[in-house]
């Protein structure tokens, strides 16, 4: 296999992007899964990408309608599940569906050519360019800087959160800063990754990961690890077979998550013996 | 040091169109072990919320350890005040061993970004063998038995070094001979911490006999208070559970046998 695909400036770009989103997603992602909150990769990734069809009908940038509704439905969610005592998914589900609609709206609003817009769904990573991996690294920095600097307050939300509560740790800002990141990473992947399939590359590295292991550092670090494989070898798959990248990166990480799941230690169930009589 | 520790004026919790708890006052002191009965929905896991300030008063004061409860406070608060909730329903899968849930107790007191010392990582050792537990230390959480979750609640809270225990129904859904561990373990930190104990029960076999006032609380009042002796009477009890009763050969008549 030739090594030469890496002379491409555009190549090393996707290599840092993948490096970047893979992390960035993974962690993330680790955190949902944890939380059984796995819908809301689907909820903010249709956030961000209404905020930048939105920004794209007004002439912007599409990364800033992006974030801010990718970051105002994150932040959106967590009070309105607790003001209105419903379950996180309801609340997921109802933001969801508003953002689904402003899509279609944005959408149906704009005149012309749609095929921006369309890669938004699609999402391409061949086509990062130095802004988007600088947004990227950004966001993968600040997500890691968070897990170093608050790892006991966020293992003690994402696996008890009332308990963390009855502690005297502020769970509740936890919660939604953790809801917050989301946003943040979602829509700063949404050009490179896509829409459609940014949540499968949050979902997948990390269900991967919690399959192998019940330690939270060992997860954060096998999920990184998954999302960064499944961005690099889904990059060399399109590259050498001529195919989509996006969907050569989720189909990828889903290769790593059958692969986990029938590795899995937690599935494994003792061989029981009958116990012998003393004679 | 008369001082109570505790002390709730008129409180009034509402939940939706439901009145939880209506008019409640109380004052306990420090050291004092208060046992809470009354059927279900008598108030009593509201009157333990209105302490750690997770419940929100409509009306009424409420003030623990010298500070008023409210949103400012109650944070702070919680940090001092040991809860051991029922056992809940634990994700098997959960990546948090038992060491590190007990761990979690120390993580309000050491506020943010701080991490445990080796003086936290020992005192956690050494609640986990008070409790015995120290041979699951590294066990998932979602992998213990009803009782040993409840022991690693109780040493969590320990690790708080609380000094207000809370204990809402900590024996419910457990069986037995767990139910007897975890009461005598609950009379050996009332004991050993000299902590001022709140401990709610509906079942009344599993009322610590250590239990030095009763409150009896039916329809979101105290309803009745006094010492186990003068409260655990049969009619009394009728009355309050709204069906005959009988003393068994149970804790309860160990109490009432102390007259």
């Amino acid at each position: 296999m030739s090594l030469s695909i890496l002379q491409y400036q555009f190549m090393q770009n996707a290599i840092l992007a993948g490096l970047c989103a893979g992390v960035a997603c993974s962690i993330v992602g680790v955190f949902v899964v944890t939380m059984h909150l796995s819908f809301i990769g689907v909820c903010i990734a249709h956030a961000a990408f209404a905020g930048a069809l939105l920004s794209l009908w007004l002439g912007f940038n599409p990364l800033i309608g992006a974030l801010i509704l990718s970051l105002t439905s994150a932040a959106v969610i967590g009070p309105l599940a607790d003001r209105g005592e419903l379950n996180p998914d309801t609340s997921i589900g109802i933001v969801f569906s508003l953002m689904l609609g402003l899509a279609f709206l944005f959408l149906g609003l704009m005149s012309g050519s749609r095929t921006e817009a369309l890669n938004l769904f699609w999402g391409n990573i061949l086509t990062v360019t130095r802004g988007d991996l600088t947004v990227l690294a950004v966001v993968a920095a600040v997500i890691v800087a968070l897990v170093v600097v608050l790892y006991k307050e966020i293992q003690a939300v994402i696996c008890h959160r009332q308990v963390a509560l009855a502690v005297g740790i502020p769970a509740t800002l936890v919660f939604y800063g953790i809801l917050f990141s989301a946003g943040l990473t979602v829509a700063a992947s949404l050009q490179t990754i896509g829409g459609l399939l940014i949540y499968c590359l949050i979902l997948n590295p990390a269900a991967s990961a919690y399959q192998l292991t019940y330690n939270l550092k060992k997860m954060l670090a096998l999920a990184a690890i998954f999302g960064v494989v499944s961005c690099w070898a889904g990059l060399a798959a399109s590259y050498f077979l001529d195919t989509p990248s996006g969907a050569s990166i989720v189909i990828t990480s889903s290769i790593i998550f059958a692969l986990a799941m029938a590795l899995s230690p937690k599935r494994k169930v003792r061989k029981w013996q009958p116990v012998q009589s003393g004679r | 040091m008369d001082e109570p520790v505790i002390r709730i004026e008129d409180a009034v919790v509402c939940y939706r169109e439901e009145v939880a708890l209506q008019g409640v006052s109380l004052e306990v002191k420090q050291g004092e072990f208060v046992g809470i009965i009354g059927p279900n929905g008598a108030g009593k896991t509201t009157l333990l919320t209105v302490i750690n300030g997770l419940g929100k008063l409509v009306h009424g004061q409420a003030w623990v350890l010298g500070m008023p409860v409210n949103k400012k406070n109650a944070g702070l608060l919680r940090k001092h005040i040991g809860y051991v909730a029922q056992v809940e329903n634990i994700d098997p899968r959960l990546p948090i061993s038992v060491r590190e849930t007990v761990m979690v107790g120390c993580y309000g007191r050491l506020g943010l970004v701080r991490r445990p010392t080796r003086v936290e990582q020992k005192n956690v050792e050494r609640v986990l063998e008070l409790v015995g537990i120290a041979h699951l230390s590294g066990r998932p959480i979602g992998h213990l038995s009803g009782g040993e979750y409840q022991k690693a609640a109780i040493a969590r809270a320990l690790v708080q070094r609380p000094k207000i225990f809370l204990f809402d129904e900590p024996t419910a859904s457990i069986d037995p001979q767990a139910q007897r561990e975890i009461l005598n373990l609950v009379q050996l930190i009332h004991r050993e911490y000299a902590t001022t104990t709140l401990f709610v029960t509906h079942d009344l076999d599993t009322l610590p006999s250590i239990c030095q006032r009763l409150i009896l609380m039916k329809e979101g009042k105290i309803w009745r208070q006094g010492s186990p002796e003068a409260m655990l009477d049969r009619e009394v009890l009728s009355q309050l559970y709204g069906v005959p009763f009988a003393l068994e050969n149970t804790i309860l008549s160990s109490m009432v046998g102390r007259r």
